[in-house]
């Protein structure tokens, strides 16, 4: 580990300490918005972590994230809570398996439309069961606070970096990036592609899964309706690209804008968000191309400071 | 240069949207509303909700505000968009409270974004009195949030009212006891569709058919078919919006035509009766009113004035009878302060005078008068059964589509 590494953990861990602090002295409605940002932080840097380096676009995020609440919905009565993310986790991670064993042998667009129709598929079955079994409504009444939910999710984001920091120095991470840059040299230099995007898919499908596990007690009551929305899908992958995948801290740099500018289009033009926030996507498109994480790159070139 | 210049604009636009967002006067109660505008929800709202919210609001400043112990006060109402998604729910909750320091908040649209709604309310110390909110969770929720309030009813007695119908119907010798009973596969559907079949099967009716589908079925043609073979006296079905239209349609292209036909959500709109005109005669749906009460009819007439739409059968009047709640409570106890309104609500002793009659909540903040089943008779979506409400119609037996 170098001098550098050391003295980015450092930072990184002095930097989590300080939002750990926030909503001790910061109001109600801006630790509404910092759990919206650890949400979509968590969840679009798990995204990046598997779609980053090998270029498949998932749009399963509901999917997952719908399981998880769904675990805290029917366990939270009889279970401990702090077992409910670990069991979340799991089941993302299995469902993660079976759905990346079936199609990340395919390539591209397949691989996408197969994950848009994941999280339809999924919530049928969740409705298929809850009919069979005469499942009544889930009220998730917790006395978990706002508070304890942007602890618990600035945590899973710890760990998720935590995770996605050792990937990138692993030799799965290694095999990853040439993957995603051809699969075929890949593949004849003996990497097992199928197994090394499998194992990370994983990854990312079970941090999803526990933010939604996560979440639950916030949306009090759990329907698959709103659970499995699939705008949740889309909102992750525009964050995440808006703020570039090529690097860890990529997604959060699109992340923490985003949601700031959804906030403040929702506040002033409350009739017309959907309008203003593809007009506000159409910009970031033309004139963020490689998002933040690109545009930070181009700068450091053009002034010499190192770079690639 | 060009590309600039859009930027600056649009800059200067938003900065001119906050300052104008800003304003505020000594005399003013302001009111915050946050429900869909956008998403699955919109079409509801924009029938049920947003049109009572802002008649309420307008017919108060028509009659010179709200009259507080120094005086009277002017409503000035806040609208938000919550994209029928319950995380801006929650948000713009939050950003009424803290961000435009509302005195009070409408209560959001539906079920499911009430209930997300709750706790923040809760926290925040505003009382939440819910008119588009059905559950049966009453006693769990009024004492985890003791400022939530029930206009609209529960689940459990409007499935039952709804088999009490049919037991009644039979009793008098007018159908049979067979009955097809479908349900859309959620949380609402299972659980009407298992309350009534318990009431139907107590009293001795035989369930014929009985099948559900998902949410945002597209094809409900085979669900028609299964039941019109099946030969049933009367035909439930618990629905949502877009089903409960799906499933009338097909039922008149089958010309499948029982005695009773039932559908839960949305038969109350006028764009139901609008779309089948004469024949919705005879059809049954959730919920009612009692069109021949003068207060009724002097609210859909100031509804149609003012939005150029008719109210809906069912949550437009609780909708706007939560308003004239909470108004009540302010004048009544001259202030503004959210404690003392709120003490005020929680008193069970108090009654208001609303558009659905005399309204008191009992000690789990629930009203117990509301309409459970209504019919569509001569144009009109009369109530034929009620919890402890006067004027309910007799129920007529469907007599074919045609």
């Amino acid at each position: 580990m170098s001098m550098r590494d050391l003295r980015n953990l450092a930072l990184s861990a002095l930097a989590f300490g300080v939002l750990a602090l926030l909503p001790l002295y910061v109001s109600g409605y801006i630790l509404s918005i910092a759990t919206t940002m650890a949400m979509f932080t968590v969840l679009a840097t798990s995204w990046a972590l598997f779609s980053g380096p090998t270029h498949y676009i998932s749009l399963a995020t509901a999917a997952f994230f719908g399981l998880g609440t769904f675990v805290t919905g029917l366990g939270f009565q009889t279970l401990p809570m702090w077992l409910l993310p670990i069991i979340a986790a799991g089941l993302g991670a299995v469902l993660a398996a079976l759905v990346g064993l079936v199609t990340l042998r395919l390539s591209g667009v397949y691989f996408v439309i197969f994950t848009l129709g994941l999280a339809e598929l999924v919530r049928q079955v969740v409705t298929w069961v809850q009919n069979r079994t005469g499942q009544r409504g889930m009220y998730v009444l917790t006395s978990i606070t706002e508070r304890d939910i942007y602890w618990q999710l600035l945590g899973m984001a710890a760990l998720v970096f935590l995770v996605g920091w050792l990937i990138a120095r692993s030799r799965l991470g290694f095999a990853l990036r040439i993957i995603g840059n051809d699969e075929t040299v890949a593949k004849h230099s003996g990497i097992d592609t199928a197994a090394a995007k499998i194992l990370l898919f994983m990854v990312s499908g079970a941090a999803a899964a526990v933010v939604g596990a996560m979440m639950a007690p916030r949306y009090i009551y759990i329907e698959p309706s709103t659970a499995f929305a699939s705008i949740l899908s889309f909102q992750v992958v525009i964050m995440a690209l808006l703020g570039g995948t090529g690097r860890l801290w990529g997604p959060l740099a699109g992340v923490v804008p985003f949601t700031l500018l959804w906030e403040f289009i929702s506040r002033n033009a409350p009739n017309q968000t959907l309008l203003l926030l593809g007009i506000a996507f159409l910009l970031i498109v033309y004139v963020l191309p490689g998002g933040f994480v690109g545009l930070y790159d181009r700068l450091r070139h053009r002034y010499g400071q190192g770079g690639q | 240069m060009k590309r600039r210049n859009l930027m600056m604009s649009v800059a200067a636009g938003a900065m001119l949207a906050i300052s104008t967002g800003a304003a505020s006067a000594q005399d003013v109660i302001r009111m915050g509303a946050a429900a869909p505008k956008t998403g699955p929800l919109a079409g509801g709202a924009d029938v049920t909700h947003w049109p009572a919210v802002r008649l309420w609001v307008h017919q108060v400043n028509e009659a010179g505000g709200l009259q507080l112990a120094d005086g009277p006060a002017m409503i000035e109402l806040i609208e938000y968009d919550d994209q029928t998604n319950p995380q801006q729910t929650i948000q713009a909750a939050q950003r009424m409270a803290t961000q435009d320091q509302v005195d009070f908040m409408v209560a959001p649209y539906s079920t499911g974004l009430n209930l997300a709604a709750a706790p923040i309310f809760s926290q925040l110390g505003y009382p939440q009195i819910t008119g588009s909110n059905v559950t049966n969770q009453q006693p769990e929720l009024s004492a985890q949030f003791p400022g939530m309030f029930f206009v609209l009813g529960r689940t459990g007695v409007m499935a039952e009212d709804t088999a009490q119908v049919l037991v009644d119907l039979r009793d008098a010798g007018e159908i049979g006891n067979r009955v097809a009973l479908v349900n859309v596969a959620d949380a609402f559907g299972i659980e009407m569709a298992e309350i009534s079949r318990d009431v139907l099967e107590e009293n001795g009716f035989e369930i014929v058919y009985q099948t559900s589908y998902p949410l945002g079925t597209q094809d409900i043609a085979p669900i028609i078919d299964g039941a019109r073979a099946a030969e049933p006296d009367a035909f439930i079905a618990w629905s949502y919006p877009a089903d409960t239209f799906a499933l009338t349609d097909q039922a008149i292209v089958q010309n499948f035509s029982p005695s009773v036909f039932f559908t839960a959500v949305a038969t109350a709109f006028p764009s139901f009766e609008a779309r089948f005109g004469e024949q919705a005669e005879g059809v049954m749906g959730m919920g009612g009113v009692n069109p021949d009460d003068p207060a009724f009819q002097e609210f859909a007439e100031a509804h149609m004035e003012l939005t150029g739409q008719l109210p809906d059968y069912w949550a437009s009047a609780s909708t706007y009878a939560t308003l004239e709640i909470l108004g009540q409570a302010i004048e009544a106890t001259g202030s503004r302060d959210r404690a003392v309104v709120m003490e005020y609500l929680q008193d069970s002793s108090h009654e208001y005078d609303t558009v659905l009659g005399p309204v008191q909540f009992n000690d789990m903040n629930d009203n117990e008068r509301y309409w459970t089943v209504g019919q569509w008779q001569d144009g009109v979506f009369r109530g034929v059964a009620a919890r402890g409400r006067d004027g309910a119609a007799d129920v007529i037996l469907k007599d074919g589509w045609d």
